[in-house]
C-alpha cells in the first residue's frame, strides 16, 4: 500500500508538472497580451489618449471681444462698449436641466414661455455649447446668482462687454448690432469661427459695413476642471483682440442740432464737405434707440417701430427715394448748356401753363412768371421755362449728365440699405416698364417729377459737385490715411491763383487726377450764380431763408416733389397742400452750398410731406448752415491736430 | 500513519531565514513600497488616511508573511480543513452580520479592520483542495464519487460570494479552486461537462443579475454605449494609461487621477494611476515583478516533494497570476470591469492579508520542502 502510494505519488507529481507546464504556457500568452495592450495604449496610441486626457482636463470658455469704438470727427465716442453681467449655462455640465431652470426661474423671474424657448435652443445645439440665459443681468440679479452659485451646476455668471450707443441722432448711420443669425453666418464667413456666446454682428449702417474689422477676435479662458466639472484652476487666458476703432467724418454736435430741427418731422439732412466728400451730418428723422436691438428688441417696441407712419427704422438719407423736384433744374441747366442746346440768354414767356399734345403742363405759379431768362427761371423756379428746356434737351442727355453728377448710383460703399434711385431715360423705360417714352414724360422729368427718384445723399453729392466747380468727389464717412491724400481744395486754390497759366493748370490737373464733370466750367459757374440769386435776391424761391452775414451767405435751390399728381379738379378748387391728408402732401426739398464766396459745404434737406421747399426745408437748411459755418473754424483747426494721430 | 502531526520542525530560524526565496521577498517588498507611493499619490500628494493605513497594513501583513513562512508546512497541511471551515464560517457570518456598502454585503466589522472573508476564501479553497487531492490516490481522482467533495467545497463558497453580490471575487475564488482540480489530474471531459453546464445556466443566471452587473457586461462589449455610465470607468482608465505614454506624466502629476476622472483609483485602478504617472516603463516594471513572483512560486512548486506542496504552489502561483491578469486586463479594457484588486498594490486589508497568507504558505513550502506530509 505504501509502495503503490509512493508510485502513485510519483505519477501524481509528473501529471501535476505536465499540467503546470500547460498552464505556464497559457500564462505566457496572457503576459504577451497584457504587454501588447500596454504597447498599443502607451506607445502607439499615446498621442490620442494624451489629447483625450487634455480634453478631459480643460474646458475652454470663449468670450466675445470688445467691438471697435466709433468716434466722431472730434474723437467723441458714438458707439462703444459697456460692461454687462451675463448668465451662461453649459448644458453638458448640468445634471438636470429642468431642476436648474426651476431654480433659475425663481431667482431671475423667467417666464415659462422663455424657458420653453431655451429648451428648444438647447435641443438644437451641441451639449457643450453654452446657452445664454440672460445677456444683461442687473447687478442685483447678478449678485443673487453668485450667492446661489454653488447649487447651480453648469451655470456661469460672466462679466462681458456689450455694445452701447450714446447718440440717438446717429442711429441710422451707425446702425446697430444684434445676435448672429443663420443669415449672418451664411453671408459673413469670418463669423463662423467666432462661436463665442454673446457675439454680436452689425446688421445695418456702419456696424454692418465695418463689421469684419470691428468684430475683433474672440478670446478664451482655459480652465482645468475635475471629473465633476468643477474648476480647479485657470490654465491660460487669451483676452482676444478688440476690434478696430474708427474715426468718422461726422460732427456729433451738428448731427444733434440737425435732429433737433427735424423734431416731429419725417425727413433727413445731409451735409457734405464739397472737396473731401466728408459726410459731416447725415440725420434721418425720426430716430430709434439702437440699444434696444443689442440684447434683442421686445415685441412691443418692435411693433411700435414697424407701425410708425414716419418709418423710424428707415435711413431716409440713403434709403428714402424722392423725386428731386425743382432741385434737378440745376442739372437740367448744366446739361442743356453743356450740350449747347440753349444759351444763358434764352427767354421764355411763362403764362402759368403750356399745352403739349392736348395735355396741360402747369407752372407752380398759377399766374405765370411772364418773360423770364435762364437765370431768373432758376431763381424763381419757373416750371414752364424748364418744360421748354427739357423738351429741347431730351431725357437721354439729361440722364447722362445726371449720372455723371452721381444720381442713379450708390454714394457710399458697403451700406446694404442704400438705394440707387432712378434716373429715367428712354432705354430705362423700355427695359423696366416695357413701353416707349413719351415727350410729355420728358417735360415732367425736366422739373424732377415723373419717374425720377433720388436719395437725399445723392442730391447732397450733386450739389457738392456743382459747388466745387464741377469735380467728382468720393464721399466718405470713415477717416483713414488712404483717403486723406488728394486734396481737391489745394488743387482748386492753385487753379484760382494761376487761372491764366494754362500749362500750370494742366500740370495740376494731371497730378491730382480729378475728374471734371464739365466741358466748360463757365456753365457750372453760371448755375452757382443762379443759385445765389435764388437765395439772395428778391423773388428767389428761398429768399426768405437767406443768411445776410457776408461770410455766411449761401446759395440754394428749393424743390417740391409731388407724392400724388394734382388733379384738374383740385386745381380748380384751389385745394391747399396742407389740407391734403398727411401721406398725400408734397415732399419739401432744399439743396444748398455755403459759404457762397468760398464754398466749403453742401447740404440737402428733405422733409417728407412738408409742403413746398421754401416753406419747410429751406428754413431748416438755413439754421443748419449757420451752425455749420460757425463751427467751421473749429473743424479746420481740429484737422491739423488730428493729422498726427 | 501520519495522522498526528507531532513532528516539530528541526530547522533553525537562521536556516529558515537563509532558505527564504529572496526574489519573492524583495519583489513583495518592492511592490509594497511602490504601492505606498501610489497611495500617497491617490491622496493628492498628502500623507493622508489611505497612505497611512496602507503602510501599516503592508508592514503588519508582511510580518504575517514571515510568521506563516516560518511555521512548518505540516501545520498548514494539517489545519487546511480547519482553515477552510473557519473562512467558510466567516462567509456565513457575513450573510447575517455583514456590512453593506454600495449595494453589496461583503464585510465583517472587526473594529480594527473590516474583514472581507471572500478574499481569504481564495486561499482557503486552494489549501483545502490541495490537501484533498494530496490524500486520494491518482486512480480515484477521476471517479465521480471523489469529485463530489471538491465540487461542493468549491461551489458553496462561490455561490455565497455571488449572492453578496460580488461577481469578481467569486470568479477569482473559483479560478483558484478549478486550477487545483485541474492540476490534480481530473480529466478534461469533466471540465467540458462543467463548461456545458455553465453555458446552459448562464442565461438563467443573467436573469438573476443585478442591473448594474448586466450593464457592466454589455458595456464591456461596447464601451461607447454609455460613456458616462459604466463605460466611463473603462474609457477613463484607458485614457489615463494611454496618456501616460512612454515615461508617464511624473509622480503626483497624473491629471486623470487627481482630477477624479479615475474611479476607485486606490483600489482596483491603482495600476492605472501608477501607469499614468510612470508610463510604459513603470507599467512594465510592475508587470515584471508580478511575473518574477509567479515564476519563483512555480519554481518552489517544482522543488517541493509532496504533492500537497506542488498542488498548493502551482495553484497559488496560477491564482496569483490570474488575480494580476484579471486586474490588469480589466483596467486596460481587455475584459469587463469585475472588481478584482491588484495583489499587494491595491488598498484593502483583506486582500493584503489573503495574499500574504498565501505567499507565506508558499514560502513555508520552500523552507520545509523536504518535510513528509500525511
Amino acid at each position: 500500500m505504501i509502495g503503490s502510494g509512493l508510485s502513485g505519488g510519483e505519477s501524481k507529481t509528473v501529471l501535476i508538472g505536465r499540467r503546470m507546464f500547460l498552464l505556464s504556457s497559457a500564462k505566457a500568452i496572457v503576459v504577451l497580451g497584457i504587454l501588447g495592450r500596454l504597447i498599443s495604449l502607451q506607445i502607439n496610441e499615446s498621442k490620442k489618449y494624451k489629447t483625450l486626457s487634455d480634453k478631459n482636463r480643460f474646458r475652454e470658455w470663449k468670450f466675445a471681444p470688445p467691438r471697435g469704438v466709433i468716434r466722431d470727427y472730434y474723437g467723441k465716442e458714438i458707439a462703444s462698449n459697456k460692461q454687462v453681467y451675463q448668465l451662461h449655462v453649459i448644458p453638458e455640465n448640468t445634471e438636470n436641466m429642468d431642476s436648474l431652470f426651476y431654480r433659475l426661474k425663481n431667482i431671475l423671474n423667467l417666464s415659462d414661455e422663455y424657458i420653453f424657448k431655451l429648451n428648444k435652443k438647447i435641443a438644437s445645439q451641441k451639449p457643450w455649447d453654452p446657452i445664454i440665459i440672460s445677456d444683461n443681468l442687473t447687478w442685483s440679479e447678478f449678485s443673487r446668482i453668485n450667492l446661489f452659485l454653488h447649487e447651480l451646476q453648469g451655470v456661469e455668471p460672466i462679466v462681458s462687454v456689450a455694445r452701447t450707443y450714446h447718440e440717438k441722432s446717429l442711429s441710422h448711420i451707425i446702425g446697430y448690432v444684434s445676435r448672429i443669425s443663420k443669415k449672418d453666418l451664411n453671408k459673413k464667413e469670418y463669423l463662423r469661427k467666432m462661436n463665442a456666446a454673446g457675439m454680436r454682428s452689425g446688421k445695418t449702417g456702419l456696424e454692418n459695413k465695418l463689421d469684419s474689422e470691428m468684430v475683433g477676435s474672440i478670446g478664451h479662458k482655459r480652465y482645468e476642471v475635475n471629473a465633476y466639472g468643477k474648476r480647479i484652476k485657470e490654465v491660460s487666458i487669451d483676452p482676444g483682440r478688440a476690434g478696430k476703432d474708427f474715426r468718422t467724418t461726422l460732427d456729433l454736435d451738428l448731427q444733434r442740432f440737425s435732429l433737433e430741427l427735424l423734431k416731429n418731422k419725417a425727413g433727413s439732412i445731409c451735409v457734405m464737405d464739397i472737396y473731401k466728400g466728408d459726410i459731416i451730418t447725415m440725420v434721418s428723422s425720426p430716430v430709434y434707440d439702437p440699444n434696444k436691438f443689442v440684447h434683442g428688441i421686445n415685441r412691443k417696441d418692435w411693433k411700435e417701430l414697424i407701425e410708425n407712419e414716419k418709418k423710424p427704422l428707415i435711413n431716409k438719407a440713403i434709403t428714402g427715394l424722392y423725386p428731386p423736384g425743382s432741385t434737378i433744374k440745376t442739372l437740367v441747366t448744366i446739361s442743356a448748356l453743356e450740350n449747347d442746346i440753349i444759351s444763358p440768354k434764352m427767354v421764355q414767356n411763362c403764362k402759368g401753363s403750356i399745352e403739349l399734345h392736348g395735355e396741360k403742363f402747369h407752372c407752380w405759379k398759377k399766374k405765370g412768371h411772364g418773360y423770364v431768362n435762364l437765370r431768373e427761371a432758376i431763381k424763381q423756379s419757373c416750371d414752364v421755362f424748364f418744360y421748354e428746356v427739357a423738351r429741347r434737351l431730351g431725357v437721354d442727355r439729361l440722364s447722362v449728365t445726371s449720372k455723371k453728377f452721381g444720381l442713379g448710383d450708390k454714394v457710399l460703399n458697403g451700406f446694404i440699405e442704400e438705394k440707387v434711385g432712378v434716373v429715367p431715360n428712354t432705354k430705362w423705360k423700355k427695359k423696366y416698364i416695357g413701353k416707349n417714352w413719351y415727350l410729355g414724360e420728358t417735360l415732367h422729368t425736366g422739373i424732377g417729377q415723373g419717374y425720377f427718384l433720388t436719395t437725399p445723399l445723392q442730391l447732397c453729392l450733386m450739389t457738392a459737385q456743382v459747388a466745387n466747380g464741377g469735380f467728382k468727389i468720393n464721399p466718405r464717412i470713415i477717416l483713414n490715411k488712404q483717403n486723406e491724400e488728394n486734396d481737391l481744395e489745394e488743387y482748386i486754390k492753385a487753379q484760382k491763383e494761376s487761372s491764366d497759366n494754362y500749362e500750370l493748370n494742366n500740370r495740376l490737373f494731371s497730378r491730382f487726377k480729378y475728374q471734371s464733370l464739365f466741358r466748360n466750367q463757365e456753365n457750372i459757374k453760371f448755375v452757382q450764380d443762379a443759385l445765389f440769386g435764388a437765395t439772395n435776391e428778391p423773388k428767389g424761391t428761398s429768399y426768405r431763408s437767406r443768411l445776410t452775414k457776408k461770410e455766411f451767405i449761401f446759395a440754394g435751390k428749393t424743390g417740391t416733389s409731388q407724392v400724388k399728381k394734382i388733379t384738374e379738379q383740385q386745381r380748380l378748387l384751389e385745394i391747399k397742400n396742407e389740407d391734403l391728408p398727411y401721406e398725400q402732401r408734397d415732399h419739401s426739398l432744399f439743396i444748398a452750398f455755403a459759404p457762397y464766396h468760398d464754398p466749403r459745404y453742401s447740404i440737402s434737406v428733405v422733409i417728407e410731406h412738408g409742403g413746398s421747399g421754401s416753406k419747410s426745408a429751406a428754413p431748416i437748411a438755413k439754421q443748419v448752415l449757420k451752425k455749420l459755418m460757425e463751427r467751421h473754424p473749429l473743424r479746420m483747426s481740429y484737422k491739423n491736430e488730428s493729422k498726427e494721430v | 500513519m501520519y495522522k498526528f502531526g507531532s513532528i516539530t520542525s528541526n530547522i533553525s530560524l537562521r536556516e529558515k531565514i537563509f532558505s527564504l526565496d529572496l526574489h519573492i521577498v524583495l519583489g513583495v517588498f518592492l511592490l509594497g513600497v511602490i504601492s505606498c507611493f501610489a497611495m500617497y499619490s491617490t491622496d493628492g500628494g498628502t500623507f493622508a488616511y489611505h497612505t497611512k493605513s496602507h503602510i501599516v497594513r503592508f508592514f503588519v501583513f508582511f510580518l504575517l508573511f514571515f510568521f506563516v513562512a516560518f511555521t512548518r508546512i505540516g501545520f498548514w497541511y494539517n489545519s487546511s480543513v480547519l482553515i477552510y471551515l473557519l473562512f467558510f464560517l466567516l462567509l456565513i457570518l457575513v450573510k447575517y452580520f455583514g456590512l453593506t456598502s454600495s449595494g453589496s454585503k461583503r464585510w465583517l466589522n472587526l473594529y480594527f479592520l473590516n474583514l472581507q472573508p471572500s478574499e481569504l476564501m481564495k486561499i482557503g479553497l486552494i489549501l483545502f483542495l490541495a490537501k484533498y487531492y494530496h490524500k486520494i490516490s491518482p486512480g480515484d481522482v477521476n471517479r465521480i464519487r471523489f469529485l463530489i467533495q471538491p465540487v461542493i467545497a468549491l461551489l458553496v463558497p462561490v455561490i455565497l460570494v455571488i449572492t453578496q453580490p460580488d461577481l469578481g471575487t467569486a470568479f477569482l475564488i473559483a479560478a483558484g479552486g478549478i486550477t487545483v482540480v485541474w492540476l490534480a489530474g481530473v480529466k478534461m471531459k469533466f471540465f467540458a461537462y462543467l463548461g456545458i453546464l455553465f453555458l446552459s445556466v448562464t442565461p438563467i443566471a443573467i436573469s438573476f443579475l443585478k442591473p448594474y452587473q448586466k450593464s457592466r457586461i454589455l458595456t464591456f462589449l461596447d464601451p461607447s454605449r454609455d460613456p458616462l455610465g459604466s463605460g466611463y470607468q473603462i474609457t477613463q482608465s484607458k485614457i489615463a494609461i494611454g496618456s501616460g505614454g512612454l515615461f508617464g506624466k511624473g509622480f503626483l502629476n497624473g491629471s486623470q487621477s487627481y482630477l477624479d476622472y479615475l474611479p476607485e483609483k486606490h483600489t482596483d485602478f491603482i495600476f492605472t494611476l501608477f501607469s499614468e504617472e510612470f508610463g510604459f516603463f513603470g507599467s512594465v516594471l510592475i508587470l515584471a515583478i508580478y511575473i518574477l513572483i509567479t515564476w519563483r512560486a512555480i519554481k518552489i512548486g517544482n522543488m517541493t516533494r509532496s504533492s500537497f506542496g506542488k498542488l498548493y504552489c502551482f495553484s497559488f502561483a496560477t491564482a496569483f497570476f490570474i488575480y494580476v491578469a484579471v486586474n490588469m486586463g480589466m483596467v486596460l479594457g481587455l475584459i469587463p470591469i469585475v472588481g478584482a484588486p491588484l495583489p499587494i498594490m491595491s488598498y484593502g486589508g483583506s486582500s493584503m492579508m489573503a495574499i500574504m497568507l498565501g505567499l507565506g504558505i508558499l514560502m513555508s513550502c520552500k523552507i520545509h520542502k523536504d518535510e513528509q506530509l500525511g
